[in-house]
């Protein structure tokens, strides 16, 4: 299946989750991403998997954490709140070491905050959102295209590191229409008999899913097991996407919906001869903090924009490490046609 | 003097193994190591009669079980069965994650009433509501056991804990939920009883319970839940033989004993 279809990008990570050979969805209706939901509930059955809708947020990780860890390909998505009442439950699977999917369809919060995109979960996403020292893959679609190429990446990289993975996507990439063209999938055939519980044969000792290590030495080895596996993540996964940064002295750096309105003012700049560039985080975490900090060498100034009140913009002064500065500009719940980037610190002119 | 009880000071110095019939054994599909658990309580013997049936019908290959936050946290150290550990009050939807994709397979949680009947009574009503064919073992101590005492939504009227030092107020939380009766009343359930494990007999009618509840769910009809009433003696403060006269004495009264539902035909 290569042809192009046109899909709204809830609907297509939806279909490639089924592409993937995810074996069980389980969620909860919340705009904007029921359609997740309703697609799956449709198309999932018909293909064989299992999809559920469950009585809470709470259930549905819960219920992600069973399924993965009897060794099926698992997910659930939701938005905001939802996402907030997932938490414990994430950090559970991430102590248990559970390969799983959760998306994020980030709305402006806080509270119940509004339907409309969003970017203010990324410090939860990234930092750590749940308790204890655990940290997810965090991936962030820009496209109705990534959002389906992210499922794949993302069941994949889960597998790889036994830990869950979310896609943050917004309520703009989830609703709008585009153009999506589905890749072959290989789903590999992984063996995890030495951790899955699937009923205890003869052959083998009892498998037990658990995050619980009582006596402090273990708990100490458990975290450290943890840690190094964070590091292999950061050295082996930071994924982004450079545009126009050869001769580029303005940097962008943004992410998601913000880093599309980013690039159609960074085209309107180069129209009126100011060099600017973007790095467009792929990964969240890991962060792209080495190339950031490399690009600062060659830059005037970084401009970082967000659907927030300033929380990616932390990790790119951490990346800049004040060689350069580094402005902010942000749009929090009204991110629509009435959006204006803000560059004057690239210098005087007008940019809208 | 020492107190350590030698193998040999209980039996005679002419003993012959192969002269003596084997009446009684550990179930092989126990770990065998020492438990945690307080002498002279309850879940110790739960644990036990779980496994016994798990072994009587020879389904220790096809059976995963959910263990609580609670007492009875390290259950799977001690249950030779694949098992997982789930987040406080969250056994249902875990073991519904579990019985979804593999519907063939044996499924059951373990919990008691802090973890069922407080926090997770959501997760509970709506897995049994769904008919989930898995089984739930409900161990009813009206009491935190865990955490060291505090009230539990299955105390008992006057029924003193740490949290409640004049005794539970009903006014002031409301009387004690009786779980079976309250689920027994949902379509999804199929087989609801409650037992007590202070007595041979009550231990025998457990153990019965928890046999006919993993043979329903072969039938794959709907939940069943066995809730247990079991004591703590270390956080009712009295010692175990006290602890099975109250529940005789007040338990039951509150929580009446036998079948509550059971599948037609």
């Amino acid at each position: 299946m290569t042809e192009a279809k046109l899909m709204k990008g809830n609907e297509a990570l939806a279909e490639a989750a089924i592409l993937a050979g995810c074996n069980a969805y389980f969620g909860y209706p919340i705009t904007p991403q029921s359609e997740v939901l309703e697609y799956l509930a449709r198309e999932m059955p018909k293909r064989g998997g299992v999809v559920m809708q469950a009585e809470s947020e709470i259930a549905s990780i819960n219920m992600v954490y069973g399924a993965a860890g009897a060794g099926f390909r698992a997910m659930t998505s939701s938005s905001s709140p939802g996402i907030s009442l997932m938490q414990e439950g994430i950090s559970y699977l991430a102590g248990a070491e559970l390969p799983c999917l959760i998306v994020n369809v980030n709305r402006a919060g806080p509270g119940l905050g509004t339907i409309q995109p969003g970017q203010g979960d990324y410090f939860q996403s990234v930092k750590g959102g749940g308790h204890g020292d655990y940290k997810m893959i965090v991936l962030a679609p820009a496209s109705v295209q990534e959002m389906a190429d992210h499922v794949f990446l993302g069941f994949e990289l889960a597998d790889k590191y036994r830990n869950p993975v979310l896609i943050l996507s917004d309520g703009a990439i989830g609703q709008m229409m585009e153009k999506v063209v589905f890749q072959p999938c290989k789903i590999p055939d992984l063996d995890k008999s030495s951790w899955a519980t699937t009923g205890k044969p003869k052959t083998r000792e009892r498998n037990y899913i658990t995050s619980l290590f009582i006596q402090p030495e273990k708990m100490e080895a458990h975290n450290l097991k943890l840690e190094e596996k964070f590091r292999q993540i950061r050295e082996n996964e930071v994924r982004f996407e450079e545009t126009a940064t050869e001769d580029a002295e303005y940097l962008f750096v943004a992410y998601g919906l913000s880093a599309r309105i980013c690039q159609k003012a960074m085209e309107i700049l180069r129209g009126k001869g100011v060099k600017a560039g973007m790095l467009r985080p792929v990964t969240l975490y890991p962060y792209p903090y080495q190339r950031i900090n490399e690009l600062a060498d060659r830059m005037n100034l970084v401009l970082t924009v967000e659907l927030n009140a300033g929380q990616m913009v932390e990790d790119v002064r951490l990346a800049v490490n004040g060689k350069i500065p580094v402005e902010f500009f942000r749009q929090t719940g009204r991110p629509d046609a009435h959006t204006r980037i803000d560059c004057s610190s690239f210098g005087n002119f007008n940019t809208t | 003097m020492s107190t350590e009880i030698l193998l040999t000071d209980l039996t005679a110095p002419d003993f012959k193994e192969e002269e003596y019939e084997l009446v009684y054994k550990k179930p092989s599909t126990f770990v065998d190591v020492p438990m945690h658990y307080c002498p002279g309580c309850a879940h110790s013997l739960a644990h036990k009669l779980l496994m016994e049936v798990i072994e009587e019908m020879n389904i220790q290959e096809q059976t995963i079980g959910i263990a609580p936050v609670g007492c009875a946290v390290f259950a799977y150290d001690y249950m030779n069965i694949d098992m997982q550990e789930a987040a406080h009050g969250r056994a249902c939807a875990v073991a519904t994650g579990i019985k979804k994709l593999m519907p063939d397979k044996y499924v059951f949680t373990y919990q008691g009433d802090g973890d069922l009947a407080a926090i997770g009574i959501g997760e509970t009503i709506h897995a049994i509501n769904r008919g989930e064919n898995f089984l739930i073992v409900f161990v009813n101590n009206a009491v935190y056991g865990m955490t060291s005492g505090q009230m539990a939504p299955t105390t008992l009227p006057g029924m003193w804990s740490t949290t409640t030092p004049e005794g539970r107020n009903t006014d002031f939380y409301g009387e004690p939920i009786k779980v079976a009766e309250l689920i027994a009343a949902l379509p999804g359930a199929l087989y609801v009883t409650r037992q007590a494990v202070n007595s041979a007999n009550g231990v025998r009618r457990t153990k019965k319970a928890l046999e006919k509840a993993f043979q329903y769910q072969q039938l794959k009809k709907g939940t069943c839940l066995v809730e247990i009433i079991g004591n703590c003696p270390s956080n009712w403060k009295m010692t175990p033989v006290e602890c099975n006269r109250f529940i005789d004495e007040k338990m039951v009264m509150t929580f009446p004993l036998g079948d509550i539902k059971v599948p037609k035909g």
